[in-house]
């Protein structure tokens, strides 16, 4: 017990910089981020706070980084984490937290929470205590190559069909291209839509692309349990596949996590800038969309308000793209009060959707309530987003409260109504 | 000399009108209802002047220069011939062993009623060798003199507090009245020296009501100290405006700006002498341009300068420096030992492997 | 120890320990704290407008979209007794008399009136505040001995500055003295509590700022 317990620390130590040491000691306990979390403003339990969330990672940069913190370990104030207590934090670091970022936007003295609260998850994953459900998706990665457990094979399949519905050839393993394309796991299986239509895109644009059969997947199951070395291993699959095929640029899937995992945190995994670029693709669509290639017709009629996915707007930085796209394809888009880097999260993301246990499910369900006002309050019976895990989660919580409101994928509703 | 007040003051030629008229003064300085000045009027006339002895002991007879000299011919030199002083060293004519008579006789014959008057502090060093009258130290005679006295005024600062003898490092070991009596009721009318009408105005209330005023927990009249100069003064508005002098003679002085920045101990100081002023009403320190040097208070010798401000501290940032070198060096050491932690726990990394995950 | 005496030693010996204290804490805390380092984020860079250390900085000082509807006491409440101090400290008289002596830097006070009501409205909105602090489920959770610790020891020095200025319970020579003994005890609690805030506020919201603002992103 007490060997992980070191290995916790140890951790610890090790992610622990000046930037969390100077967030706790700026931290006056005013409480406001917790009116930043959807966990705390849906359920009103003040443990969904999220500085609360960091509350042993606290404690050990207090007693390892600090006279007065070692001072109070050793008079006994200070009491060093426990597994019973790491134990009950994992609810709320795991379930209840999905980086989604918002927190860190709103604290008055700047503390970047959601840093830690990730940071915290390092500590957490070399001892184990985590939810089963990431974990499985963890293993799955690494050992199979998607968190879905999806093989190459089948994803072979996805595309040979593809092929066949688009009438267009979809390149594997060719080097020298402009763009290695990337996929999530939940686009090839739920929405293998997303294939035909970046198809149609990439042919419509005249840009070379390739998948390649060794790194198709690009969500990274490691970032979201906290475990570098492990993300480490996933990303580097895609990075040798890149550079071994030369390719120019990197296409992150809408997929969030995937495009956090490979745009920012990749080159630090891996200690080195990459020798590509990584591109969103509604970066590169809102691209065409400027140059003109990307045009539409039959405007799509309904009315609709978009839901912005935290890693991709929020976190990822790709602030306009989403917004001037949805404005191209739809008549009738209704912006909402809180939206773009402002917007609420699905409830589910940060491996959250990964657990599946009734209290983490029924939890998910009660934070989306204010997805569900926002649906109704903007009175539409459409959401658009570029997430397919924020896709997949809302698409059960609107099972969950019999909901018929339509979900959409942007880059879809894009392709279905592009001029051929 | 005995007799009814009232016919001595007729002798000297001051007519019933003018003493009712200074008593009703006197009673509403001392913040007494209207009907106490008649009161007080009446008991004075009637009353028999009651014996005084006044002992000085380390002193500087400047309290004595500031009730006699200053106030003659106010009413409040008359007010000495109100009373029996019946042993002043300053004052009387007798000298030598006649002097000592008189002290003598005066606490025999009045024992239990007279009014003790101390000016000066006691000096306990070298068993009170340091200020001794007949061969008997200070000490000595207070002890003595205390024991027949229906009451004890400490007059001036060095009898109430110790004063400037007994400022840092104190050598002669001076001590205040209250300081070795503990049996007697003791008024103190401290100032460096303290003002004529404050005595007086503590006289005639022992005249008229045979107790005294009430005091603060300082053992003073709060009658006449229960105010700060700076309460009462009238350059408090410009101390409300923010307008400072900021030297003894630049355009804020000679527009009779605050003299707070100067020094003024006035916001610590309770006194009167913003009210009362000095010399018969002529003027008062601040008036005259300097701020108040707090003479009224205990210790105010030890106060720190008499021209710093009261906001600033005595000695500005003494450990500033040093505090400066020792907490950058803590600092660079917590740094120092925080950096091969951190180093040692990277070093000692294992990569984490898909089983660490498991429990 | 007479009341002057007492007053002696705040402003001589007393107020040289609690600055002294006070750099010292400030300068070990902040050497302990941003020592620890960060690494460089190796990620391509992305640009935006307004989007960096500096501008967050500042930005985080105004309530962020839609804060202020939602936690009205804590940005009214914050923003009043934060600033009333300001006034307070920094606009009194006797105040800048003090910084002058220490630095010889000085700039004019404002009236006292005016510093006596901001006083009282700081005292006021410092009560409100603690009052949320009880009545909020969360703040009240998050609350430790130290959070109601550096309340009081934020309050006392208004406090017992106001009723010195005031003449209210005591004599002014105590009060006064009672007044520099509760800044003493400010100065020396600041740099190991969450006071500290004052210095590292800045630095927390640069590292975010910085952070976000590598990734295009104005925080």
């Amino acid at each position: 017990m007490s060997a992980s317990l070191d290995k916790v620390t140890q951790t610890l130590k090790e992610v622990i910089d000046a930037p969390i040491a100077s967030y706790f000691e700026s931290c006056v306990h005013c409480g406001l981020c917790a009116e930043a979390c959807l966990f705390y403003t849906e359920t009103g339990d003040p443990k969904y706070t999220p500085i609360h969330k960091v509350e042993p990672l606290r404690r050990v940069y207090e007693q390892e980084y600090t006279l007065l913190g070692r001072l109070k370990k050793m008079v006994g104030l200070s009491k060093p984490i426990t597994h019973e207590e790491l134990d009950q934090w994992q609810e709320l670091v795991y379930d209840s937290c999905t980086l989604c970022g918002r927190c860190s936007l709103i604290c008055p003295v700047g503390n970047d929470i959601t840093y830690m609260v990730r940071k915290f998850r390092e500590g957490m994953a070399v001892s184990g205590h985590v939810p089963d459900g990431i974990r499985g998706a963890t293993k799955r990665t690494v050992e199979i190559g998607g968190p879905m457990g999806l093989k190459w094979p089948a994803v072979a399949n996805v595309l040979k069909k593809a092929e066949e519905a688009t009438g267009l050839p979809i390149p594997v393993d060719q080097a020298g291209v402009d763009y290695l394309v990337l996929l999530s796991s939940m686009e090839i299986v739920n929405y293998p839509e997303y294939i035909e239509a970046l198809a149609k895109i990439f042919n419509k644009a005249g840009i070379s692309f390739t998948l390649a059969s060794d790194a198709f997947e690009a969500t990274n199951a490691g970032i979201q349990i906290g475990a570098s070395d492990i993300a480490k291993v996933i990303v580097t699959r895609i990075v040798d596949a890149a550079e071994r095929l030369k390719v120019k640029y990197v296409l992150s899937p809408e997929c969030g996590h995937a495009y956090t995992a490979i745009r920012w945190e990749g080159p630090n995994l891996i200690g080195r800038p990459y020798q590509f670029e990584v591109v969103h693709v509604l970066e590169l669509l809102d691209g065409l969309r400027q140059k003109g290639v990307l045009k539409v017709k039959n405007k799509f009629k309904d009315p609709l308000i978009l839901h912005d996915p935290c890693q991709i707007v929020r976190r990822g930085g790709v602030l306009q793209a989403p917004e001037a796209l949805i404005r191209e394809v739809a008549e009738n888009f209704i912006p909402v009060a809180d939206q773009q880097k402002w917007n609420w999260c699905c409830g589910g993301g940060g491996g959250a959707s990964a657990i599946h246990t009734e209290t983490a499910e029924a939890l998910r369900a009660k934070v989306f309530q204010i997805k569900k006002r926002q649906i109704e309050d903007a009175g539409v019976g459409t959401m658009v987003t570029f997430c397919a895990n924020c896709r997949i989660v809302m698409e059960e919580a609107l099972d969950h409260y019999e909901m018929n409101t339509k979900l959409l994928g942007l880059t879809e509703l894009l392709a279905e109504h592009l001029e051929d | 000399m005995q007799g009814p007040l009232i016919d001595t003051l007729v002798r000297q030629g001051v007519s019933r009108r003018t003493f009712l008229k200074y008593c009703a003064t006197l009673a509403s300085m001392m913040a007494l209802p209207p009907t106490a000045g008649r009161a007080m009027a009446e008991a004075m006339a009637a009353s028999r002047r009651p014996s005084v002895i006044w002992l000085p002991f380390q002193e500087c007879t400047g309290c004595t220069e500031s009730i006699t000299r200053s106030h003659s011919p106010t009413i409040e030199g008359m007010i000495f011939d109100m009373i029996s002083l019946d042993y002043q060293e300053t004052l009387m004519a007798a000298a030598g062993f006649q002097a000592e008579e008189a002290l003598h006789n005066a606490m025999k014959d009045n024992f239990g009623k007279y009014l003790l008057i101390i000016d000066g502090s006691i000096p306990l060093g070298v068993d009170g060798a340091y200020s001794c009258i007949a061969g008997r130290s200070n000490l000595d005679l207070l002890k003595d003199a205390a024991k027949g006295a229906a009451a004890i005024v400490a007059m001036g600062s060095c009898a109430s507090y110790g004063g400037i003898p007994k400022a840092n490092p104190n050598p002669t070991g001076a001590v205040s009245v209250s300081d070795i009596i503990k049996d007697k009721p003791i008024v103190n009318i401290p100032g460096c020296p303290p003002i004529p009408v404050v005595m007086t105005g503590v006289l005639a209330h022992y005249l008229t009501f045979g107790s005294l005023p009430e005091l603060d927990d300082k053992g003073r009249p709060k009658a006449f100290y229960g105010e700060t100069i700076h309460d009462r003064c009238y350059r408090r508005p410009f101390y409300d405006q923010g307008k400072f002098a900021k030297t003894f003679d630049d355009e804020g002085a000679r527009n009779g700006w605050c003299l707070f920045e100067l020094g003024c101990k006035g916001p610590v100081t309770y006194n009167a002498c913003a009210t009362t002023k000095w010399n018969g009403g002529t003027s008062w320190p601040v008036e005259s341009g300097h701020g108040c040097l707090g003479c009224s208070e205990p210790d105010f010798w030890d106060a720190g300068s008499f021209y710093k401000a009261l906001s600033t501290p005595a000695n500005p940032l003494k450990l500033a420096a040093t505090a400066t070198v020792v907490g950058a060096a803590a600092g660079v050491a917590v740094s120092f030992a925080n950096r091969a932690k951190k180093d040692a726990a990277k070093k000692a990394h294992q990569p984490v492997t898909l089983a660490d995950l498991e429990k | 120890m007479n009341d002057l005496q007492f007053l002696t030693w705040v402003r001589g010996p007393g107020l040289d320990i609690a600055v002294g204290i006070f750099v010292l804490g400030v300068l070990w805390r902040l050497f302990e704290i941003y020592s620890l380092g960060r690494k460089p984020d190796l990620a391509a860079p992305r640009h935006a407008d307004g989007a960096s250390g500096l501008h967050t900085v500042f930005r985080r000082s105004l309530p962020p979209h839609g804060m202020l509807k939602r936690s009205p006491v804590s940005y009214i409440g914050g923003y009043i007794f934060h600033i009333g101090l300001a006034i307070v400290v920094f606009g009194f008289a006797p105040h800048i008399l003090l910084v002058k002596n220490l630095t010889g830097v000085s700039w004019p006070g404002l009236p006292s009136q005016f510093v006596d009501l901001a006083a009282v409205v700081t005292m006021a909105a410092m009560v409100v505040v603690l009052f949320d602090r009880f009545n909020k489920p969360v703040k009240r959770f998050l609350s430790t001995f130290e959070d109601w610790f550096t309340w009081a020891v934020t309050f006392l020095p208004v406090l017992t500055g106001w009723m010195a200025v005031q003449h209210l319970l005591l004599p002014y020579t105590l009060m006064l003295a009672l007044h520099i003994l509760s800044v003493e005890i400010l100065l020396v609690v600041l740099p190991f509590t969450k006071l500290f805030h004052v210095f590292t506020l800045f630095g927390s919201r640069w590292f975010n700022g910085k952070a976000n603002a590598h990734k295009g992103v104005p925080v």
